[in-house]
């Protein structure tokens, strides 16, 4: 890691118009009015292959998600490039580290991987904003995570290489020890 | 789980970003196969949703309805609206701006489809490991295909950003027309890589017909079965993927109707709805319900037309139809070839489009006679996509109907479902082999079932067997 030089990649993905599905947008369009040097921002409806190819083309990538089942507010964990098994029974979409396996493998990058798992309530119909508690979720995953962009060094986050257990952190932002 | 002494066997994906989705084989007593079902949650509260919102925003609201289709129901939902804003009769720039962005849209998702959903089944073979027979496979073993792969994808994906604005919520059709037109420097970007785009695009297509031509003997019957056919073609019969008339052909190529003006549609398309599905099964009036169901798609669209208008694509459908003598083509399997014949004809659009100087126009609008009702067809990715509104004089929508493609090939899905348990189901286990040809037959139809929402902490696909008291004797997830 080159603290203060690192190029950072965010992607927020989701659905906005499903409710708590478009917490990853929300996130990442709160990022980009930020303006930060070095960081690149990016949202879509979902992770698809293509991502790879820009993912390759910076030091660290942060995928911003909802997540329906885990931590409050939020959580971040390391993710590696190996690839495990993912049915793909018709969709389009990929997992992150399908994304990172293939930055890594066709374009031949190093760029580490997060995951910012941003726990989300309302998912099952249509409709625009986020329920209350996700969107105290989301002050509290960009108030933790601003800082790491802003200074453009995530030494000593997430779990190390190859644990996939997630690895919570930002006790003091209100996530359960 | 027993129904008159039958069994039921659940195949139950609830996956990322389906969300719900099942399918469920019934079998009876001697265990063979009674019935077998594919259950997709369709999108639920869409018209309540929309209802009440200005007219002029439902371009953009539907977008949300699909994330992997987005730039179909803008286009859609934009077509209908011009009717509501007297607009239907666009200005060369607008409605080139459109089909730029509706090729890109279909060239990306043929690709996208193609190299990284269905060639880890064609390269590695229906029965190999779902541990390589995924992307991440094909990055290994064939990593030249998953670069075309990536890149194709994001060519198309740039084109689309493009022309109408962005990823998330773009802009760029609006009722009677578009919003911007194609700078010189974007076009010029895009015209860097067309070269390599047509060359790649020639190569998937080669693939998909040698792979077909090569294995025809395996693939013909495999979920395949005699059908009628819908898609829009233009006036002289060819193939249109962003406008025309409706043309239904039954399974050896009569016709049912033919230049049916869209706005007509519901003259002659009904939807039926069955008590165990969440979507509805459409199908053709003059026929019924039981005989009118019909396929959309890349092989609906080759099989209907009379030609394609560029000419590599149209020497490439030709040796497509010569395979079935001319007559349509009704091998489900079929469908990725169909599919790359399309993709091939929708770079050399863009190529013919890049090239023309309409796309650096400045009449980017018209409006006319204000109207209440509007119609707008497209035909998507995958398949004919239906939209149809009623507008209040607030401007305000009162109604949305939309039957989207996946709907419009749900009865063909089930009963491909069906042909594979039938031929490949053996005892009361849900084999890895039957689970594998079950994906690859649905697959061939590319639903898109991403109405559903999309987060993390989804359950992978999950296997149930139960016994015809409704005992379960298996669960399997993967």
């Amino acid at each position: 890691m080159n603290p203060g030089g690192a190029r950072i990649l965010l992607i927020g993905y989701g659905n906005p118009g499903r409710l708590d599905d478009g917490l990853g947008p929300a996130l990442a369009a709160a990022v980009e009015r930020l303006a930060l040097p070095g960081v690149t921002v990016d949202a879509d409806y979902q992770l698809t292959v293509e991502h790879a190819a820009s993912v390759a083309d910076n030091d660290v990538v942060v995928f911003a998600d909802a997540d329906v089942v885990g931590a409050e507010p939020f959580s971040l964990r390391r993710i590696d490039p190996d690839p495990e098994p993912v049915v793909s029974f018709s969709s389009h979409s990929a997992e992150p580290h399908q994304i990172l396996a293939l930055a890594h493998r066709l374009f031949g990058a190093r760029t580490r991987g997060y995951v910012l798992a941003i726990r989300g309530y309302a998912f099952d119909e249509f409709g625009e904003g986020l329920s209350d508690g996700a969107r105290a979720n989301l002050t509290a995953a960009l108030r933790f995570i601003e800082p790491h962009l802003r200074e453009r060094s995530f030494c000593g986050v997430g779990a190390e290489q190859g644990d996939r257990t997630r690895s919570r952190i930002a006790p003091s932002i209100g996530d359960e020890p | 789980m027993s129904t008159n002494g039958l069994k039921r066997v659940i195949i139950e994906p609830v996956t990322r970003v389906e969300g719900h989705g099942k399918v469920s084989i019934l079998l009876d007593e001697a265990n063979r196969v009674k019935q077998a079902r594919l259950h997709i949650v369709e999108f639920r509260g869409f018209e309540r949703f929309i209802q009440g919102r200005p007219f002029w925003e439902v371009p953009v609201l539907v977008q949300r309805l699909c994330g992997i289709c987005p730039v179909s129901h803008h286009l859609a939902a934009a077509k209908a609206m011009d009717h509501i804003v007297g607009g239907e009769n666009l200005t060369p720039t607008a409605e080139k701006m459109r089909r730029l962005m509706h090729y890109g849209q279909i060239f990306q998702s043929h690709a996208l489809h193609f190299f990284h959903l269905v060639s880890p089944d064609l390269l590695f073979g229906f029965d190999a490991d779902p541990a390589i027979r995924n992307v991440i496979g094909v990055a290994a073993k064939f990593p030249e295909l998953a670069v075309q792969g990536v890149m194709m994808r994001k060519y198309g994906q740039e084109i689309i950003k493009a022309t109408a604005g962005k990823k998330i919520h773009g802009t760029g059709a609006i009722p009677g027309g578009i919003n911007k037109n194609l700078s010189l420097a974007e076009r010029d970007v895009f015209l860097k890589d067309f070269d390599q785009m047509l060359t790649w695009s020639r190569g998937a297509v080669k693939i998909a017909r040698d792979y077909t031509v090569e294995h025809l003997q395996e693939l013909a019957p495999f979920g395949s079965f005699d059908s009628n056919h819908l898609s829009l073609v233009r006036t002289d019969g060819a193939m249109d993927l962003y406008d025309g008339n409706l043309r239904a052909i039954d399974a050896a190529g009569k016709k049912i109707f033919d230049q049916v003006d869209p706005r007509e549609y519901l003259k002659y398309i009904a939807e039926e709805v069955r008590p165990w599905s969440y979507m509805k099964f459409p199908f053709i009036r003059s026929l019924g319900p039981r005989d009118g169901w019909y396929r959309v798609g890349p092989l609906a669209r080759v099989n209907a037309c009379d030609f394609i208008d560029t000419p590599e694509a149209e020497a490439a459908r030709k040796e497509f139809m010569a395979v079935t003598n001319g007559k349509p083509n009704n091998i489900t399997m079929a469908y990725h070839w169909a599919r790359m014949i399309e993709l091939l004809h929708a770079i050399e659009k863009i190529g013919a489009l890049l090239h023309d100087k309409d796309l650096q126009g400045a009449d980017l609008v018209v409006t006319g006679e204000r109207r209440e009702e509007g119609i707008g067809l497209i035909e998507a990715p995958r398949g004919t996509l239906f939209h149809h509104y009623r507008v209040n004089r607030n401007d305000q929508v009162t109604m949305a109907n939309l039957i989207v493609s996946t709907t419009n090939n749900n009865e063909p899905m089930n009963r491909a479902v069906e042909k594979v348990a039938r031929d490949h189901l053996s005892g009361v286990e849900i084999t890895e082999g039957l689970l594998n040809r079950v994906e690859v037959a649905i697959r061939a139809y590319d639903p898109c079932l991403s109405c559903a929402t999309h987060a993390l902490g989804r359950m992978p696909l999950k296997v149930e067997l139960f016994d015809h008291e409704g005992r379960l004797l298996d669960s399997r997830s993967r």
